[in-house]
């Protein structure tokens, strides 16, 4: 099932088309990344998701049924790329506040927010304020206060900026217990490693339009080279052939990438009639890293320099 | 409970346990207490040491004439004292009755400035002997003279009664209407401008904290605006409450405390000096001031009060609130663009204090309709009677004010609070506040 569909979705603004035309789907439990470059269009596609702007045109489906900010805002938690709290806040307020503005009851928020804190080890921390925190403590209470009224769909914009690897590993454990018990993640970032190793699903967006859509396995695939890794030893004299091109020659490892209509069958076969004891062979599929720069740079970078405004 | 009802309860809370709130919600009136009773205790405290005064040069009337003040002067007719040697003599001055070739010009020496209570005290002393002098010379005595004083002076008295439209008369006061219009107009122009700019400031403190974003995606953007608004407009009843009650009690008690001594003190310094009233008429006096007080439809200026201090700060804090969205961390910003809104008050206490003589004039009545001026400018009018159809046309125009610079300023926040790193000009804002959404 669906947790959300975007249909068509424009949002244009007074000079630039900041989503033009996206449309992807959403299973539910599934941890969903959002990709993309600086000024692609990203912020503006989660804001619309989030109910902050409306969009020109175009629908967004959101649990079955059209999206109604009012209603459905509450199953939704947003943690925006630019942090913030109120800085003068005693922490445990903070989140109770939080927590009632998305609709639960005081005594609901309270027991909620003792759980969290407990998870998270920051008991100690209800009284203190806000700017008595480091930046990774400041992150965390965001995190939690995001996911405290168990959202359906919890957007998280760049959620380890600035986190320590103990940290980022926390957040990270508790984004998959999220989705195990049936949340969906939506995860925009321009992190590649960190999408790879979550993300289910991925959308690489680039100047307001929808460029890649698919499984992690699936967009490697489309951009699969057919590029191989050989572990045997070779020498110059041994590859001589037509059959691949090597790419990346040492003693005990060969990068290879197959010509036109060869198959793997025909580079083992190669080597085997070579007499060469082969230790391993395996295909090398690109790394998003790669794909995302292959797709995006080239692309005029007009829209580093975007007009502020936005239009609502 | 509803969501603006939580923001108001937040903005509410945090701002009344804050301290620089309770600091100037209790310090204020204890300062202010004190600054005025202090004052008037040290003005009545502080008693000149004797001075000593030697005279020199008597054209021949002023040493039988020339009073001596037990506890101020002291005048001495001693002979061979002059401007060199009076000080080894033991006197503070020497007054040379030589007159000048201008005229009416004494001299009088002194080490020290001798001060302005003095001089004027030695004066009407001066004065007095001369008049003393005048009138034995054409035979009048002094005793008849002065038992006529007593009987014309304060015999008639003007009441000034104001009929209104029921046909009613009453007594009105100018003086005490002067003051109650110019003190509560001078209140709301204070208040508006300090909880004007707690909005304002409130508003940019999310914007700069980047809370904002993670707000309105819980809330809407008008929602917080208004639980913003209205939490401090609470902050601000509540300041005003505490400040009245606080201002009372302590008043009347440092007037409990003082009145034993120094009041005392005061009164019989007062009666000592030769020109002031008998305490009878100080007395009277008092009752007067009480019955003109007593005049004031104080209902009226109470629940008028109230009206245009909330009127005027929801018409004002909304244009606050979208100043604040569209600025960013530079406060030089907020300063240009806060003028605009800034002039028109300042504007209406202009008119206030310029034209508070006259409150029917045309220029009175016009800045007591529009809402920009009218908060101000109608409580001037107030105590001294408005017309009840000038008064609900602009209570609704007011009314009719602060909803419209409230959805104007809603759409200009709603725009300039996700907006980051670039000033919002006058004209964007002007096309986010009328474009169709």
């Amino acid at each position: 099932m669906n947790i959300l569909e975007l249909q068509h979705l424009r949002k244009y603004f007074a000079t630039q088309k900041a989503v033009d035309d996206i449309s992807f789907e959403i299973k539910q439990g599934s941890i969903f990344g959002l990709l993309g470059p600086n000024g692609a269009g990203k912020t503006t596609l989660l804001r619309m998701i989030t109910g902050i702007f409306y969009p020109d045109e175009g629908n967004i489906v959101f649990n079955g049924r059209k999206f109604d900010p009012n209603n459905d805002i509450r199953y939704i938690g947003y943690m925006p790329e630019e942090k913030g709290l109120y800085k003068k806040m005693k922490i445990g307020e903070q989140a109770l506040y939080l927590a009632q503005l998305k609709g639960l009851s005081r005594s609901d928020a309270m027991q909620k927010t003792k759980e969290w804190f407990v998870k998270f080890e920051m008991q100690s921390w209800w009284n203190k304020k806000v700017e008595d925190l480091s930046k990774g403590m400041q992150q965390k209470l965001q995190f939690v206060t995001t996911v405290l009224h168990e959202p359906k769909l919890i957007i998280l914009d760049e959620p380890f900026s600035g986190l320590d690897p103990v940290n980022t590993n926390l957040i990270k454990e508790e984004i998959y217990n999220l989705a195990q018990n049936g949340s969906t993640v939506i995860f925009s970032t321009h992190r590649m490693e960190q999408v790879e190793e979550i993300c289910d699903h991925i959308v690489l967006v680039n100047k307001g339009k929808k460029i890649l859509d698919g499984t992690v396995m699936d967009v490697k695939n489309q951009f699969k080279e057919n590029i191989f890794q050989l572990g045997a030893k070779t020498d110059a004299h041994h590859l001589a052939t037509y059959i691949f091109e090597v790419i990346k020659h040492q003693p005990e490892k060969l990068l290879l990438k197959l010509q036109h209509d060869s198959t793997p069958n025909d580079v083992l076969k190669y080597f085997i009639n070579q007499h060469i004891s082969i230790n391993s062979f395996n295909e090398v599929l690109p790394s998003l890293n790669e794909i995302f720069i292959k797709l995006v740079e080239g692309t005029p970078e007009a829209r580093q320099f975007e007009k502020a405004e936005v239009k609502s | 409970m509803s969501k603006i009802s939580l923001i108001i309860k937040r903005e509410y809370i945090t701002r009344v346990r804050n301290k620089t709130f309770l600091l100037s919600t209790f310090l204020l009136p204890i300062v202010m207490i004190l600054f005025i009773f202090g004052t008037a205790f040290f003005a009545a405290s502080s008693k000149d040491k004797l001075k000593k005064i030697a005279v020199v040069n008597d054209p021949g009337y002023f040493k039988a004439n020339l009073k001596t003040d037990s506890t101020r002067l002291s005048f001495d007719f001693a002979a061979g004292i002059d401007s060199v040697n009076y000080q080894s003599k033991g006197y503070d001055a020497v007054l040379n009755l030589q007159q000048d070739a201008a005229g009416r010009k004494f001299i009088i020496h002194s080490s020290k400035q001798i001060g302005i209570d003095t001089k004027r005290n030695i004066e009407e002393r001066l004065d007095q002997a001369y008049e003393n002098y005048q009138l034995q010379q054409k035979g009048i005595r002094k005793e008849i003279l002065d038992s006529i004083n007593r009987l014309s002076s304060g015999a008639y008295k003007i009441e000034n009664r104001v009929t209104d439209e029921q046909g009613k008369s009453a007594e009105v006061n100018a003086a005490v209407n002067y003051g109650v219009g110019f003190g509560s107009g001078i209140l709301i122009y204070i208040t508006m401008f300090i909880f004007g700019a707690m909005v304002m400031r409130g508003v940019m403190e999310e914007k700069t904290n980047r809370i904002a974003e993670v707000m309105i995606s819980s809330v809407k953007p008008f929602e917080l605006m208004m639980g913003k608004i209205l939490g401090i407009a609470a902050v601000g009843l509540t300041q005003l409450v505490l400040w009245a009650v606080l201002i009372t009690v302590l008043s009347s008690a440092a007037a409990a405390f003082f009145s034993g001594e120094a009041l005392q003190q005061a009164s019989e310094a007062g009666k000592s000096m030769p020109m002031s009233g008998n305490n009878a008429a100080m007395a009277g006096k008092f009752a007067e001031m009480s019955k003109a007080f007593g005049s004031v439809n104080w209902l009226l200026v109470l629940s008028c009060f109230a009206f245009y201090f909330l009127g005027g700060y929801l018409f004002y804090a909304s244009l606050f609130a979208a100043i604040g969205s569209v600025i960013n961390e530079d406060p030089q910003e907020a300063q240009s663009l806060m003028l605009p809104i800034t002039m028109p008050i300042i504007f209406a206490f202009i008119i206030l204090s310029s034209n508070l003589n006259t409150p029917d004039s045309p220029v009175m009545v016009w800045a007591s309709m529009i809402p920009f001026t009218s908060p101000i400018v109608m409580m001037g009018r107030i105590p001294s009677g408005v017309p009840w159809y000038q008064l609900l046309a602009s209570m609704a125009l007011l009314v009719a004010g602060f909803i419209f610079t409230t959805w104007l300023a809603g759409k200009i926040y709603r725009t300039g609070i996700l907006m980051y790193g670039k000033k919002a000009s006058w004209k964007e804002m002007f096309k986010w506040a009328f474009r169709k959404s």
